[in-house]
Order: structure tokens, then C-alpha cells, then sequence
């Protein structure tokens, strides 16, 4: 069972931000086939926000075909989006941070790493689609 | 059923003064509406007119698809809790419970005894000994025990600290979750309504400035930013909220049902404290007008 937290300064809509919570845990691994999600009152006990804003959310993670709805038992994960790259994340993680490191000496800060990133990510995603 | 509150030209006058006037509203079934605007805007005065405390100057009222009349059978379907949370001091919190069966033929006694437990509540404290926080719950208890279908509440968390203001909500949410219910809150506290409603009521100046469900009206409005221009060079149907200038820049907030196609704009997503503000400023702005216009009258 994972646990919704709301950032209210995101910009993000609440509904979004659980959307993106439970594929989050889908990647990560946090969630598996078979798991179910935080009932509808649950969530709104503990975020304390609005029953539909939590329905709207599993409703679009139900049309991404990721959780099915059993009525009057609850949500559950029907796949999972993790699969075999769960394997590649521990290297990867490791080759990045060393990467960091590597920019952090020399010299650049949070944020122009950042842009750096999403500059890179958006050229080879272009390359990708080229 | 698909309004749980319709009002039509409903206005409520005392004196020479309207509390609220030409009031048209339709707040659905199944939603969370939240009713905000300045003190003395008309919330509390609407909130009575719904839950038959007063009676219209004009226009009419139906809740739950029934003209209000205070007739004790559409009262026993609609659940009230005023502002000062009205609770009897020197009674015990399990008075307060027995009180409530007593008076109300449809009373849940295990809900009610479920929440003072989940609360922490000691059933024999006084209700006057009880915190800011708990005296609220305590009210929202007995107001949901009775099983309402339609739940009145008037600025429930206004005197609440942020951690007691956080658990009442908790608590309302799971009310509203079991769908039973159907909920109208006033507050001038717009961050908390941003979370818990689905549905929005914008009053000012005695007036209904804007309604609609949340959703609807985040997608219909937004922020546009570019070179100065006029709010007039706009196309038809993108209607100005609120206009600011620089020497150089406009900000515009406009309500539209088409996207903007304008290439010389920015253009960003509002939010609900942006849109309450807008329609208060809205509002405000035109009281001024109208009182710049009479003084030149004179």
C-alpha cells in the first residue's frame, strides 16, 4: 500500500499529482500487479481533499489501463510499468550520481544542472522522434 | 435528484439594506460546494434562507427539490451548523448525543458514538471545557448523525488553528466520501476550499459574482501576458476579469470557452485563489463605480 502526499505549491493539480504518484510507485517498483490502491475515503481522511478529486484519479489510471476498479472491494494494480528496467535502475543511479558530482565540481548549481538536463533530454528525444 | 439547492431571484432585504439580491444558483447533487466572499457578502444570509432560519424578501428557494417552508420533515433532511458552533456548555458531550437522538427520528446513534471514539472525545466532558477544535467536531457530529441529505455548514473552520482546521476537514471529507451527502460550506479561507470543493460560489456585494463546478471554471479562465494593448482588441467571447498595465505590459484574466489563439500572449493556468480574488476585485471595483457615479450625481 503506498501513502499520497500533496504538494500545494507544485502548480500541479491534486488530481494529477496522485496520477503521478501511483505511476511513480509503478516504476519504482513500490507497487506490484495485485496491490491495492488507498480506498476514496482514505485518502480524503488523510489528504483531506475532495472524494472526487481521488475518483477522477483512479479513473484516469483505470483508462490508462494500469488499476481496475472491483466494486465494493476496491482499486488494484492490473500491470505494471516497471518490468524488466527495474534491473538497469541501480547502475544507472550510480552513473548518474557520479555525474553530478561531476557537476557540482565543476561549478554549476541546482538549477543550471537542471536546464542542462531538460536541454539534453528534449535533443535526444527530438533525435528519438527524427 | 440533480439540484440539492436551486434559488431564483432569491433576495434578502433587512431595512433599506439587501443582505443579497438577485440570487439564481443550482448547486448539484453529490458535490462539495463552497461558498466564499468578504465578510458581509451574503453567505451567512443564504445559508439561512436555505436552512429555513429566515424567510425571503424575493424569489424563492427550494432544497432538495422542495420550496423551504421549515416544514419538520425537509428539516430532518438537511443538517445546519452556524457559525458560532452551537453548542450547549454546560452539558456533557453524551448529553449532546442523547439530546440528538432524542430530537431526531432518523439519528444514527452508532455513527455518532463511532466519531466522539475516532475523535477521542471523553463522553462525560462538559462541552464547554472542549477546544476550539473538538466543540466544532462535536457539532459536525450531531449535524451528520441525523443523516442529513444536504449539509449547511457556515464558516466551520474560521476559528480553528491550521492542525484543528486540517482534522475537520479530514473528518468532512470522509462524510462527503460515503456519497450520502450532499455539502455547502461557506469560508473566506480559500487555500482550505481549493482541496475539499468541487464546486464554487463566489459571493460579493449581496451578489453572486461566479458558480460553477471547480473543474469547468479552472478550464474557462486564464492568465494572458503580453505587449501592452487594449481589453477591447480582444475577440469576441474572451471576456476580461481583471485587466493590469504597465507602461509597456498588460496581465490580463479572461474567461473563455475557446483556447487562445493569439500568439502574443503568454498564456497560463489560474487557480481557484486566483479566480475568487479576481471576481472579489470585480465585484469591489464595480461598488466603487457605482459610488463615484452617484457622487457625481449629487
Amino acid at each position: 500500500m503506498i501513502e499520497f502526499h500533496l504538494d500545494a505549491r507544485s502548480g500541479v493539480s491534486p488530481y494529477q499529482q496522485l496520477v503521478q504518484q501511483v505511476r511513480q510507485a509503478l516504476r519504482l517498483g513500490l507497487l506490484r500487479e495485485g496491490d491495492q490502491l488507498p480506498t476514496v475515503k482514505d485518502v480524503v481522511g488523510r489528504l483531506a481533499i475532495n472524494p472526487n478529486t481521488v475518483l477522477k484519479a483512479y479513473r484516469e489510471l483505470e483508462h490508462a489501463g494500469l488499476v481496475a476498479a472491483r466494486p465494493g472491494v476496491g482499486t488494484f494494480v492490473t500491470k505494471t510499468l516497471s518490468d524488466s528496467s527495474l534491473a538497469a535502475h541501480a547502475p544507472l543511479r550510480r552513473e548518474l550520481e557520479s555525474w553530478l558530482r561531476k557537476a557540482r565540481r565543476a561549478g554549476l548549481d541546482e538549477e543550471s544542472i537542471d536546464a542542462l538536463f531538460r536541454d539534453t533530454f528534449r535533443s535526444i528525444t527530438l533525435e528519438g522522434v527524427a | 435528484m440533480s439540484s440539492v439547492l436551486q434559488a431564483r431571484g432569491l433576495g434578502k432585504r433587512y431595512g433599506r439594506r439587501w443582505a443579497l439580491s438577485d440570487c439564481t444558483l443550482s448547486i448539484p447533487a453529490g458535490c462539495v460546494a463552497g461558498l466564499v466572499g468578504p465578510n458581509g457578502a451574503g453567505k451567512t444570509t443564504l445559508l439561512h434562507l436555505a436552512a429555513g432560519l429566515l424567510k425571503a424578501t424575493v424569489g424563492t428557494i427550494e432544497v432538495l427539490g422542495e420550496s423551504v417552508r421549515g416544514r419538520p420533515e425537509q428539516l430532518a433532511r438537511v443538517g445546519f451548523v452556524a457559525q458560532e458552533t452551537p453548542i450547549y456548555p454546560t452539558l456533557s458531550v453524551a448529553d449532546h448525543l442523547r439530546f440528538g437522538a432524542k430530537l431526531n427520528p432518523s439519528w444514527d446513534d452508532a455513527l455518532a458514538q463511532d466519531r466522539i471514539a475516532g475523535l477521542g472525545l471523553e463522553r462525560r466532558q462538559r462541552a464547554g471545557q472542549l477546544s476550539g477544535g473538538q466543540r466544532a467536531q462535536l457539532a459536525l457530529t450531531l449535524a451528520v448523525a441525523k443523516r442529513p441529505e444536504l449539509l449547511l455548514l457556515d464558516e466551520p473552520v474560521a476559528s480553528l488553528d491550521p492542525l484543528a482546521r486540517r482534522e475537520f476537514l479530514r473528518g468532512l471529507m470522509e462524510i462527503a466520501a460515503d456519497r450520502e451527502v450532499s455539502v455547502v460550506l461557506s469560508s473566506h479561507l480559500v487555500g482550505d476550499l481549493e482541496r475539499v470543493c468541487d464546486y464554487l460560489i463566489v459571493l460579493a456585494a449581496s451578489r453572486v459574482q461566479l458558480a460553477g463546478r471547480v473543474d469547468d471554471l479552472l478550464a474557462t479562465h486564464r492568465r494572458l501576458i503580453g505587449p501592452r494593448r487594449d481589453a477591447s482588441a480582444l475577440p469576441d467571447g474572451q471576456q476580461v476579469i481583471e485587466a493590469s498595465h504597465t507602461d509597456r505590459q498588460s496581465t490580463l484574466l479572461v474567461r473563455t470557452e475557446e483556447p487562445i489563439r493569439d500568439p502574443g500572449w503568454i498564456v497560463e493556468q489560474v487557480s481557484v485563489e486566483d479566480l475568487v480574488l479576481a471576481y472579489m476585485d470585480q465585484a469591489a471595483g464595480a461598488g466603487r463605480e457605482r459610488g463615484r457615479l452617484e457622487a457625481v450625481r449629487r
